[in-house]
């Protein structure tokens, strides 16, 4: 740690780990629920623990983003952060938000409230204030960080990563328009979800990745950073009309389906730039970093999000696939492995990274954090492949026999079990990653 | 340094290209919503009222709605043509406001539903809210009626 603003990243990165925890237990608790569906129904039905499972995941994502810029900007900038009182101010702001989003989700109280009523479209039903929450939070992150560029040194890394978050900002404001149309409001839901993980997440991403490896791996920046453009370049340019992968089936007109298929195919191009790209550094770098943990979590994550992102996106994304497979447990499949490959584990990866040096030591408990990638990675990949076969069986009895969805649902019954034990070992694992960063160091010898 | 400038033009340039695109092809998938795949003239005060219904109660999160959502209970945007709605509007409507409010059904390991408590109003709102979706022309899908 170069500069003593860094080390707001600590308290993003620690907000961000208790919302992960909160995450995986809900989804456990979930899985549970898939196989025995009358545990805690009255109390807390299946629809609220989603929410929380869902949100949760949002919001660590993006703690854990900031975080990263907070910690990575002024070594790349060169100077301390503008203000870090802002940044306090500013994880204040999303920490209050967010408790009283859970809050909303739980009792449901002020329902059908303009301002602080639940506003019930997927993934996006924090209640206004909430949402005005977070696109303030949002403006002084913005502020903040690009301030301490414009003053310091600039680089390819933190130009990406600001272009990211700065698209991550913009397009959130789209969850402010909800039209009385279902089309419409989909067709530009899509622009905050879609836009969010397919498009301007994956600047973050590939910004986080790229100055790993300019720290992991001692190659030098002039060629990591032309890597970084041709990423993002083939992120963008595939992601953006991608979209239209989503724009099959909702009222949309039939042209999005040769536009995504052929698009939203391509979207694998950039996921497999980014392995040849960590690989390729880290083979090159040659340097022996002592945190080996890191390493594997950013080599990890690029291939877990060509898997997760690329490869299982790929198999249900063409129109004539997709006529069959849209909404069975083949997205639930695609969408737990591209979530945990591509941003779950690159989050992982700069806070392994980074905790050291945040708390001042060498980096410690190696074993135990390289273990716990083992168990997400494993746990994470055998779910996949769970939901996968049931959601091959789903689309069959289902979209082409035209079996009832309950008759159909109570006969993947043993892949739900399975999901939910490869869950459990998901949970383990996440809590070793968090025991690993976060409880006791080695002293500094 | 030449290489890396050029990546950099051609990631900015070639973004832009696209995003104009992207937002000259929603400009017109605004209007084919608009104006041909969804009845205006149907989309009346009730129907909005119970889409509001079926965001605050967050259906979503258990059901579907044109395929998105969470895939713990049924297809939705089609249940109107599942119940029958094409030939009996009527006894549609009626067959999934029984259905709303003789939940949960509290069968043993069956997924259950919450009761949701809502009005007649609010029922008739949300019928008509369920019954405008499977108006939507959405070329062709789901591939059977099972949603």
């Amino acid at each position: 740690m170069k500069y003593q603003s860094q080390k707001v990243a600590f308290w993003y990165f620690g907000a961000a780990m208790a919302l992960f925890a909160i995450q995986v237990l809900v989804g456990a608790i979930m899985g549970y629920i898939y196989v025995a569906p009358n545990f805690m129904s009255e109390l807390i039905p299946f629809n609220i623990f989603r929410m929380l499972h869902t949100n949760a995941l949002i919001v660590w994502l993006l703690l854990g983003f900031f975080g990263a810029a907070y910690y990575l900007i002024p070594e790349e900038a060169e100077r301390d952060i503008e203000s870090p009182m802002l940044a306090y101010g500013q994880l204040i702001l999303l920490v209050v938000g967010t408790l009283g989003a859970v809050l909303t989700y739980v009792f449901n109280f002020a329902e059908g409230n303009v301002v602080f009523g639940q506003q019930g479209r997927e993934f996006l039903e924090q209640p206004l204030w909430v949402k005005l929450g977070i696109i303030v939070a949002a403006l002084v992150f913005l502020y903040n960080i690009t301030m301490t560029v414009l003053k310091g040194r600039k680089t390819a890394v933190s130009n990406v990563l600001l272009l990211g978050l700065w698209g991550v900002a913009l397009f959130f404001l789209f969850s402010l328009y909800n039209p009385g149309n279902l089309s419409l409001d989909k067709m530009y839901w899509w622009y905050v979800v879609h836009i969010w993980v397919e498009g301007v997440w994956e600047l973050v991403m590939a910004a986080i990745l790229a100055f790993l490896m300019l720290k992991l791996t001692g190659i030098d920046r002039e060629i990591i950073e032309k890597w970084i453009y041709a990423i993002v370049a083939l992120a963008l340019f595939t992601g953006l009309l991608g979209t239209g992968h989503h724009y099959y089936w909702i009222g949309t007109p039939g042209y999005w389906q040769w536009i995504g298929s052929v698009f939203s195919a391509l979207e694998i191009v950039p996921f497999l730039a980014m392995v040849v790209f960590a690989f390729m550094m880290v083979w090159k770098g040659g340097r022996d970093h002592p945190n080996k943990a890191a390493v594997l979590w950013a080599l990890g994550s690029t291939v877990l999000a060509f898997f997760g992102a690329g490869v299982w996106g790929f198999m249900h994304t063409l129109a004539p696939v997709n006529f069959y497979s849209h909404g069975t447990q083949i997205t639930a499949a695609h969408g737990h492995l591209a979530f945990f490959g591509a941003y779950v584990s690159m989050n992982l990866a700069m806070i392994t990274y980074a905790m050291p040096y945040l708390r001042k030591s060498e980096p410690y408990n190696q074993i135990s954090n390289m273990i716990s990638f083992w168990l997400m990675a494993g746990g994470m990949s055998f779910m996949t492949i769970t939901l996968t076969f049931a959601g091959i069986i789903q689309t069959h009895l289902q979209r082409v026999n035209g079996e009832d969805f309950m008759s159909v649902q109570e006969q993947l019954g043993v892949f739900y079990w399975m999901r939910l034990g490869s869950g459990i070992v998901f949970v383990i694992g996440a809590l070793l990653f968090i025991y690993a960063t976060f409880g006791p160091k080695k002293v500094r010898a | 340094m030449q290489t890396k400038s050029a990546a950099r033009n051609i990631f900015y340039g070639g973004s832009l290209f696209f995003l104009v695109i992207f937002i000259g092809l929603t400009a017109n998938s605004h209007k084919y919503i608009r104006n041909t795949s969804t009845n205006a003239e149907t989309l009346n005060e009730s129907v909005v009222r119970g889409k509001r219904i079926w965001e605050r109660k967050a259906c979503i999160n258990c059901h579907t709605i044109l395929g998105e959502g969470a895939y713990y209970a049924p297809e939705l945007g089609n249940v109107f043509v599942r119940y029958g709605g094409k030939d009996d509007a009527q006894g549609a409507k009626d067959a999934i406001k029984a259905w709303m409010q003789a939940q949960p059904s509290g069968i043993e390991g069956r997924r259950q539903m919450p009761d949701f408590k809502l009005t007649d109003p609010e029922l008739e709102d949300l019928a008509n809210f369920l019954e405008w979706v499977s108006t939507i022309d959405t070329q062709g899908w789901p591939p059977t009626d099972a949603g």
